[in-house]
Formats: structure tokens, C-alpha cells, sequence
């Protein structure tokens, strides 16, 4: 994930603190972490991907196999399809959210970030299984529908992509919110005054002023959720169903059940590359719209 | 362009218990500039707020012209506002900036260039139209923060403490610009500001404010000659402070003793509280440096010990130490007949009667 992306709009243009240390201290503070990346993350993906290639022999097996099996491209539609229906409901949600932490003063304010912040301290295992609470056959929502008269049996809510990509909003929502909160936060009160004063109306202080200022964050905001979305595990595994069946589930298939770590290693190929060209056209896109220097 | 009258009528706005604003009415003549000058916490910005529409006031009304904006949404009050930290768009260039009121008021793009173009003319700023604020120095973004508030034309002109941010060479530079343009365009100005020199400087009309209350409202020099209150008079320029004691009077002056052996004589006009003070009243006395006169030492009713000389180009100052142990600040025009005696010399003081204000003790 480009880092980067994560930067603070530039509102009164700091300099740089690129430079402040010389290269070889630089190299020295950053080599525990390269080490960690290289043994932990880079070898075994590496190795995947070589398997993917290699394994047996050179072979391109694998990947014919991914475009000749429909289901395979199915998947890879589906997983791109629920990441991006997420990551537009959580930034519909999260907008409102961080606006209101970023501008309601006092304690109220920490109110509201205490309930973006505790479920992100809260295991993603435990939040997926309190969906399950609420969805289930005899959970409380069917029993309120029921009660209440609204319907007759009880409805299929878990197991659908409906519940999917309910439950995966609500645990990547503190994701999107946190980024645009901090770039709301460093937006001076005094400029959506200067903009109602010069005779805008308060929505069009907001959308020509605040909104094009928060950019940033929405953009780093929503290209994390995205990401996240689109390899998320947990959450569709226990919620979703087969006919919500993901890439990662898949692959996740292949490794522990099938035991076919060149098709995985094939398959994990395909959602890298084609996240890793997503994210590249995004923030070519985002960088073309005006008020976004990022990097 | 022709600036309107602003008339601000008892008004009041309360935080919880504390009054920000208390009953304040100000009357602001078309294209007078005036100033509210107070320490921070008097109200003055809050006054601001409320003539911009930013904040509501509990009571009283605000009119512009024959106009009343008390409810008026900010947008559409057309009064210029120049804020405490410019409040520029960084994310719009400085024609950009500019432009922005008069795109709200749906001005063709013809009209638009041509008033941009004359807005940073008025500031000195042609040429700068395609940067962005980041790219300005700070004298310069108050430039274009003014003309982006005055480029739609308003009647009325708003500053919050715009010079704060600047160092001091460029905000007297700054001043005489702002008066210049307030003068040739005719526009009223409500300048907020806590420094007094800026006030004199700039104003018609200064309005000082204390604690939500208006505590005095006149010109520079009837603030600087006649303070009502102590606090004015310790708020404008400087000001040496005396206690003492009213020995007597009569039909023109005070007799005031100061410690145990000076006497004042003050004129009777000069005492700014209605109720004149009684023999054996305890009294705040005021007098400015510079109408304290130095000589050299006989048989005055006031001397005291020349503790230290501080030169300032065109005058000095000398820290006079009385009898009682008082200091007292001298300011003397330095030239090169005047009597000017040195550290630790005994000099005698003279203070005209007509300069001496005086004021209830129990006020501060």
C-alpha cells in the first residue's frame, strides 16, 4: 500500500523533513523493520508466487486454469463488486461521522470518537460473531420482524452477501473515518467562515471549500477500506455463505483444505496485481482533481 | 463605493453565566473607522462575530444603513470581513481567492477578471494572480485577504486583529496602507485589535471595551486627554499612577497630598468621576510622562532621585524615584537645550494642574 497516500493535505505547506538524516542512519533505523518485512512478508510471498510459476515445472497451468474455470473470475468480480459497495457505504457513513468529531467541540466530540475508536480495539473476531447474534435465524432482528408482526417466518439475513457487506462496513468504518477526521481537524474554522462571509451558503461553503480540503483523507481513507475490503478473511468466512464466497476464502481453501499451494499462489498473483493496478489508477485519477498534491 | 452607518443597539450575548457582551451600543458614523480596542476576554471579538453573523446575539439589534441584519445569515449581510489569520483558501490561487465572492454572486467572467484585476491593483499585488497562498509571504496574504474582502464591494469592512501576524515594521507599514485605502474608498471599518498604539494610530473613534462593557468611546485624543476610567487611562499610552489623599479644595482646584510630605494641585475639571472627592478622600491619580517637567532641584513641592535614563532616539525617559517611593516615568524630547540630569541627581518635579486626571480608588 502506497504509504504516502496517508499524508496530511498541505494546508500551510511545511517543509519537508526529508534529508534531516544522513543516509546511512536512516538505513541503520529502518533495517530492523526491513529484516522483519523480508524474513516475515516478502520470502513467503515471494515463494508463493514463484510456486505459482514453478511448481513443478515452469508451467502456466495455473493461471490458465483461474480464466478457464468460470468460477475463479466470478469470485474475483464478486470480491472487487462487495469491496466496492463497501467501501462507498463506509464512506457515506464515515464522512458524516468524522465531520461531526472534527467540528462538535469538547466532550461530546470524544464521545463520538470513543464509539469510532473502542470497536477498532475490539477483536474483528468478536464484532463478526455479534453479527451473527443479530442476523441469525432466531437472532434479534428476526425476532423483532416477527414480533412486531412485519413478517411471517423468519427471514435468511446471515449467510447472504447482504449480511457480507453489513458486517464488513461496520468493522472497516474506523478505517475510513480516522484518515478524513485528521484532515478535517487541520482544516482552520476560519476558512468555511471566510467562504459564508464572502456570501456562501453553508452548503456551498462546504462544498467548495471543506470537502475539497478533506480530499486527501477521503482518498487515503477509502483506498485503505478498499484494500482491506478486498482481502478481508474473517468477516465473509463466518457471515457470508457459498454464493458469497470470496477470493481470500478461496484461497484460503486451497492452502488448508486442498492443499494446492501453486493454484493458490496463482490466485493470490491475481488479486495483488489487479489491487495493486486499482490503486495505482486511483490515485492517478485522484491527483488530476484539483487541490490534491499527494506525493 | 460609499460606506454605510453600523449601529449596534444594547446589544448582549451571555456564555453560561458570563457576559461576553454586556448592553453594548455604538453608534459608527458612514466611513468612519472605528476601533474596538480591549485586552483579550473583553468582548470585542465576540462584538465582531456578531456584526459578521457568526454569532446570534440575546439581545439587541444590529442595523447597517437603514437596514436590520440582527438574524441576517452571514452570506447574505455583504459586509467584508478580513480575518486573524487571513482565512485564504489554499486551495484556490490568489485570483481564485479573489474571485470567490463575486462567483457567489454569479458576476460574469468578463466582470470578474476586470474587478480581480483592479482589486489587486488597489494592493499592489498585480502579477500575482496565478500563486497560491502558500507560495505568499505574509505581508502579501494580508494584502490579498483584503482585497478578496473588499473586491465585492461592501460597505462595510470587518478586521480582526488583521496585523498580529506580522513583524512590527511591517505592520506599521500595513497600517498607513489600510487607513489609506479605508480613506480613498470611503468605507466604514470595524477594526478589533489590544494594541493601542495600532488604534491611536489608525482610528477616528476608538470604543475600549472591558469585561462585555464599553468602557469609553471617543477620538484618539479624547481618550488619551480625557480617559473616564483608570483602566482607560492604563490602557492608552503611558500612564504614571499616584495614591493620594484630598486635603481640600476650592472653587477651581484640589489640593492632593502624596505620601507624607508632596502636595498636587489639580484642576477641579479634571476629576472624572461625578462625585467630586472629599476632604480626606483616598484618590488614584494619572499623569502622562510627558507632562511631567523635570528641573533642576530647589525647593519644589515634589522632588525625587533620578534612578536611571533610558534613551529612545527622540526622547528619554527617566525613572524618578519620589520621596515616598513612588516611580515615577519622565519622557523629556531630547534636545539639546533641555535639562536633562543624570543617574542618581536630585531633581525637582513639576506637574501642570491641568494634566493630572483623577479617580475613585475603589475603581480598580
Amino acid at each position: 500500500m502506497p504509504e504516502s497516500s496517508l499524508a496530511q493535505p498541505r494546508i500551510h505547506g511545511s517543509p519537508s523533513s526529508a534529508g534531516r538524516y544522513g543516509t546511512m542512519t536512516s538505513l541503520v533505523l529502518v533495517s530492523p523493520l526491513i529484516l522483519l518485512l523480508g524474513i516475515a512478508f516478502a520470502y513467503p510471498v515471494g515463494r508463493l508466487l514463484w510456486n505459482s510459476v514453478f511448481a513443478p515445472e515452469p508451467t502456466l497451468a495455473h493461471y490458465t486454469r483461474i480464466v478457464a474455470e468460470p468460477l475463479y473470475l466470478v469470485v474475483l468480480w464478486r470480491t472487487f463488486q462487495i469491496a466496492f459497495i463497501v467501501t462507498v457505504l463506509a464512506f457515506l457513513f464515515g464522512y458524516p461521522v468524522a465531520y461531526a468529531m472534527a467540528r462538535i467541540p469538547g466532550r461530546r466530540a470524544m464521545l463520538i470518537a470513543a464509539c469510532v475508536l473502542v470497536p477498532l480495539w475490539t477483536s474483528i473476531l468478536v464484532r463478526t460473531y455479534a453479527w451473527i447474534v443479530l442476523l441469525q435465524r432466531n437472532g434479534i432482528v428476526n425476532t423483532v420482524l416477527q414480533e412486531t408482526g412485519l413478517t411471517e417466518t423468519p427471514l435468511q439475513l446471515l449467510y447472504t452477501q447482504g449480511a457480507v457487506i453489513l458486517a464488513m462496513t461496520h468493522v472497516l468504518l474506523p478505517f475510513m473515518v480516522l484518515p478524513i477526521y485528521s484532515t478535517l481537524r487541520n482544516i482552520p474554522d476560519d476558512l468555511a467562515k471566510a467562504a459564508r462571509n464572502l456570501g456562501a451558503g453553508a452548503p456551498q461553503a462546504f462544498i467548495r471549500i471543506t470537502l475539497p480540503l478533506s480530499l486527501p483523507g477521503a482518498a487515503a481513507g477509502t483506498l485503505i477500506t478498499f484494500i482491506l475490503a478486498l482481502g478481508f478473511y474473517i468477516t465473509p468466512a463466518l457471515v457470508g455463505g457459498p454464493r458469497t464466497l470470496m477470493m481470500s476464502t478461496l484461497i484460503a481453501q486451497q492452502t488448508t483444505e486442498l492443499l494446492d499451494w501453486p493454484f493458490a499462489g496463482a490466485l493470490s498473483a491475481v488479486l495483488l496485481t489487479s489491487t495493486l493496478l486499482l490503486a495505482a489508477l486511483y490515485r492517478r485519477a485522484l491527483s488530476f482533481s484539483k487541490g490534491f498534491s499527494n506525493g | 463605493m460609499h460606506g454605510a452607518s453600523v449601529s449596534l443597539r444594547e446589544l448582549g450575548k451571555r456564555y453560561g453565566c458570563v457576559r461576553a457582551v454586556d448592553r453594548v451600543a455604538i453608534d459608527i458614523r458612514p466611513g468612519e473607522f472605528l476601533s474596538l480596542l480591549g485586552p483579550s476576554g473583553s468582548g470585542k471579538t465576540t462584538l465582531l462575530m456578531m456584526v459578521a453573523g457568526f454569532e446570534l446575539p440575546d439581545s439587541g439589534a444590529i442595523w447597517v444603513g437603514d437596514r436590520d441584519i440582527t438574524l441576517v445569515a452571514p452570506n447574505r449581510r455583504d459586509i467584508g470581513m478580513v480575518f486573524q489569520r487571513y482565512a485564504l483558501f489554499p486551495h484556490m490561487t490568489v485570483a481564485e481567492n479573489i474571485a470567490f465572492p463575486l462567483r457567489m454572486r454569479r458576476f460574469s467572467k468578463k466582470k470578474t477578471m476586470q474587478a480581480v484585476a483592479d482589486a489587486l491593483a488597489l494592493v499592489q499585488l498585480g502579477g500575482f494572480e496565478a500563486r497560491l497562498p502558500a507560495q505568499l509571504s505574509g505581508g502579501q496574504q494580508q494584502r490579498v485577504a483584503v482585497a478578496r474582502a473588499l473586491v465585492f464591494e461592501p460597505p462595510v469592512l470587518l478586521m480582526d486583529e488583521p496585523l498580529g501576524a506580522l513583524d512590527k515594521k511591517l505592520r506599521e507599514q500595513m497600517q498607513i496602507e489600510i487607513k489609506r485605502l479605508q480613506q480613498s474608498l470611503g468605507i466604514t471599518v470595524l477594526y478589533v485589535t489590544h494594541d493601542q498604539e495600532e488604534a491611536l494610530t489608525m482610528s477616528d473613534r476608538i470604543a475600549v471595551m472591558r469585561d462585555g462593557r464599553l468602557e469609553q468611546i471617543g477620538s484618539p485624543a479624547e481618550l488619551y486627554d480625557a480617559p473616564a476610567t483608570s483602566f482607560v487611562a492604563d490602557f492608552i499610552g503611558k500612564m504614571n499612577f499616584l495614591e493620594g489623599e484630598c486635603l481640600g479644595q476650592d472653587a477651581r482646584c484640589f489640593e492632593i497630598t502624596i505620601g507624607r510630605s508632596s502636595t498636587i494641585v489639580v484642576d477641579r475639571h479634571l476629576a472624572s468621576h461625578e462625585a467630586l472627592p472629599q476632604r480626606g478622600e483616598r484618590v488614584r491619580l494619572a499623569v502622562r510622562p510627558e507632562r511631567i517637567e523635570l528641573t533642576p532641584h530647589k525647593n519644589q513641592k515634589l522632588s525625587g532621585i533620578v534612578e536611571s535614563v533610558i534613551f529612545v532616539g527622540s526622547s528619554r525617559t527617566f525613572l524618578v524615584r519620589l520621596a515616598g517611593g513612588e516611580l515615577l516615568h519622565v519622557q523629556s524630547q531630547t534636545t539639546r537645550e533641555s535639562y536633562s540630569p543624570s543617574q542618581g541627581e536630585r531633581v525637582g518635579l513639576s506637574i501642570p494642574s491641568d494634566c493630572v486626571h483623577v479617580f475613585p480608588q475603589a475603581e480598580c
